[in-house]
């Protein structure tokens, strides 16, 4: 057997030099032909977009759009980038003990315990805020019970108020907190924690020690696949705010479908991406993953 | 030497020291760890008392009961699911014995957490930590236990140079070849001076030459630390190269435990005999006895061999073990003095050191001798009726085993 195996794979090896010796002139693009359908849509609906928008944001004055937009708008940016963090934060504190149970002790369950923290996302986006709304009103199922309770008083409600926007911007961007660092966990080698333990460490530093450092990969892609929608969002506050509670996103969605390209519209666009960049990339040096800065 | 100044900065009881007064391992202790004497086996560290470990219907390790003294190097050996590796991860406090208890120095630590126990583990795959370099892997431990600063800026450096890795200090293990890893993970678990180091297969991932430089690595360092190893391996070779006694284990039960050379020379078993070297096995029955010898009939002859069995009583069946390479071969009858069978050719194969000959005996059963290239013999060939002889020493009668019946291909090969 082995007699009649062996000309055959030196056949095949002598091809696949032929291949390998660079003759084909074919080969050396064939890598950028395959990013190229990537890179034109890039090029054609990103790049020239923002170029012409960051263009715009210069009209009519300059760089000085850019200082009318943020003291015209300071409470807003603030109050946008306080809702977004906070909003992250509590992702974090409710996601990563529910991703590390079910990484850790899901045993047989864990697609299915996966498969229900994606679950609401097969219903839409809109409809999943808007049933919020149903949750929240005066007078709906939460209400009473904390009016019962006595958490809230009886001429106080929930929607409209800043609670109802972050719990509702927490909520709607859980699952991309959730599956990052799931699969962090899940891909860990458990005998680390072995010989955590074999080497003096109590359950509690193990933790600290092997198990949170080996999932900071997937907290820091959570963090930013839910800080950075969050902080663009207008369709929390929209459905479940008020006044209060307007974000960075409502100013634009609201003003850009009337008056279209406005200099300090875009200048306001700008900004946000720009806050959003630096964010991460503070957020990534002080985590010290190299992978996005 | 540096390792002198930590075992002694790091004082943990009596430095191992007295007359060699183990009695299993004194002649291997004697000719191979000098550095190590001193055997207490009224002290031993760490005791394996009557221990059974279930999963569920499967018993994994039925009733172990061994001991290991202090300084030693302990082989548990046997094939894979034996329940070596899980006695091992019993020692260690990954699982809890069903039954029994283990005493580390004499104190019951059967339900003691791994963190709480002072032995360390070589683990399998090194587990070390991906996200740290090598110092903090070696660091871990002592940093764990609240070291100070001092002291592991003091030790860990030192225990990198005894594993030959001070300048790797810096690297991730993912930079590392498997050789460099191995050495960081012994260098991890031997920081901490433990009561003793437990090994699971810790050149198993590793290439052949590695292995074997490896071997005399980890024979070295032991006798500088001193500390009693733990060794668990499928591989024979390695088993009896690094010991100073082995425990051959088989289905959950220790078969044998013992020297090297008593477990080589003297197995207890069929499957002992078998599993660790060549072994020509063949069916036997007693008809006499006399202290620890037995007279048999093997092989269609009257024959001696040593017997340890009580049970080998006139009349039961038994089975007569001898080594390829105790058997003599000659032309003429072999004298008085030694066993001896007549013997057709049947195959020679030279194998570089030594030539294989394969013999059937009167009753067609098959011999195998490993003979010297340069024995002095007229050349040989197939139908040549030769006499196979073997001093009366080298033949073992074990008891003949339901488990393993001996078949024509009864000499095994260790692959």
């Amino acid at each position: 057997m082995t007699t009649t195996s062996a000309p055959v794979r030196s056949r095949r090896f002598s091809k696949k030099e032929e291949d390998d010796s660079g003759v084909h002139p074919r080969r050396w693009f064939t890598p950028y032909l395959l990013i190229a359908p990537g890179a034109l849509w890039l090029l054609v609906f990103f790049i020239i977009p923002l170029f012409s928008l960051g263009r715009l944001s210069l009209e009519n004055g300059g760089l000085s759009n850019f200082s009318t937009v943020i003291s015209d708008n300071s409470t807003v940016i603030v109050r946008t980038f306080v809702y977004a963090t906070i909003a992250t934060v509590a992702a974090i504190i409710i996601g990563y003990p529910l991703a590390y149970v079910i990484a850790t002790k899901g045993g047989r369950f864990k697609n299915l315990l996966l498969a229900l923290v994606v679950l609401p996302f097969f219903v839409t986006y809109l409809v999943r805020t808007l049933s919020w709304k149903i949750l929240l009103y005066d007078g709906g199922p939460v209400v009473s019970i904390l009016h019962s309770v006595g958490i809230l008083s009886d001429n106080q409600g929930i929607l409209g108020s800043p609670f109802a926007v972050v719990a509702a911007l927490t909520y709607n961007f859980l699952p991309f907190m959730v599956l990052p660092i799931y699969v962090s966990i899940e891909k860990m080698d458990r005998r680390l924690l072995e010989a955590a333990a074999d080497l003096y460490s109590s359950p509690a530093r193990a933790f600290r020690r092997v198990t949170l450092p080996l999932s900071l990969p997937g907290l820091f892609a959570g963090t930013l696949l839910t800080f950075i929608p969050a902080a663009g969002d207008f369709v929390n506050s929209e459905l479940l705010g008020s006044e209060r509670t307007v974000m960075i996103g409502n100013i634009i969605e609201k003003n850009f479908g009337k008056e279209f390209f406005r200099p300090e519209l875009s200048a306001l666009s700008f900004m946000l991406m720009a806050i959003i960049l630096i964010g991460v990339i503070v957020y990534a040096r002080i985590l010290g993953t190299e992978e996005l800065a | 030497m540096p390792v002198h100044r930590l075992v002694e900065g790091f004082t943990r009881g009596e430095k191992p020291e007295g007359p060699e007064g183990n009695v299993v391992t004194q002649s291997t202790m004697s000719q191979s760890t000098p550095g190590a004497s001193g055997l207490d086996p009224q002290q031993p560290v760490i005791e394996i008392d009557h221990v059974t470990k279930s999963f569920g219907e499967f018993v994994a390790v039925d009733d172990a009961h061994f001991s290991i003294g202090q300084g030693e190097f302990f082989s548990m050996l046997g094939p894979s699911g034996c329940g070596k590796t899980t006695t091992l991860r019993m020692i260690a406090g990954f699982e809890q014995p069903t039954s029994g208890a283990i005493r580390l120095d004499g104190v019951d630590v059967s339900r003691v957490p791994p963190n709480k126990r002072d032995v360390n583990t070589v683990f399998q795959q090194y587990a070390l930590f991906p996200h740290m370099n090598v110092y903090d892997n070696v660091a871990f431990g002592p940093r764990s236990r609240k070291a100070t600063k001092d002291e592991i800026a003091r030790r860990v450096p030192e225990l990198l140079d005894i594993v030959r890795l001070g300048d790797f200090a810096a690297r991730r293990p993912a930079q590392l070849s498997g050789g460099q890893q191995q050495r960081v993970a012994l260098a991890r678990a031997l920081v901490n001076l433990p009561k003793a180091l437990l090994l699971d297969e810790p050149l198993g991932a590793l290439d052949l030459k590695l292995r074997h430089a490896m071997q005399f690595e980890l024979k070295r360092i032991q006798r500088e630390v001193g500390i009693t190893f733990v060794y668990v391996t499928h591989d024979q070779e390695e088993a009896l190269t690094m010991s100073d006694r082995i425990a051959v284990m088989s289905e959950g039960k220790v078969e044998q435990i013992g020297t090297p050379t008593e477990i080589y020379d003297s197995p207890a078993s069929v499957f002992v005999a078998g599993f660790i070297g060549q072994a020509n096995l063949w069916p036997a029955s007693v008809t006499g006895r006399s202290g620890a010898t037995a007279d048999i009939t093997a092989l269609g002859a009257s024959l001696k061999g040593r017997c340890q069995s009580e049970n080998l009583r006139p009349g039961t069946d038994a089975v007569l073990m001898v080594r390829p390479e105790r058997i003599t071969i000659s032309t003429n009858h072999p004298g008085p003095t030694t066993q001896g069978v007549r013997g057709t050719v049947v195959d020679l194969t030279f194998q570089g050191p030594i030539v294989r000959l394969v013999l059937h005996a009167g009753d067609d059963t098959p011999i195998i001798a490993n003979i010297d290239p340069d024995h002095d013999l007229p050349m040989l060939r197939p139908g040549d009726t030769v006499w196979a002889a073997w001093d009366a020493t080298a033949a073992s009668v074990l008891p003949a085993s339901p488990d393993q019946p001996l078949t024509a291909t009864d000499v095994v090969d260790e692959g």
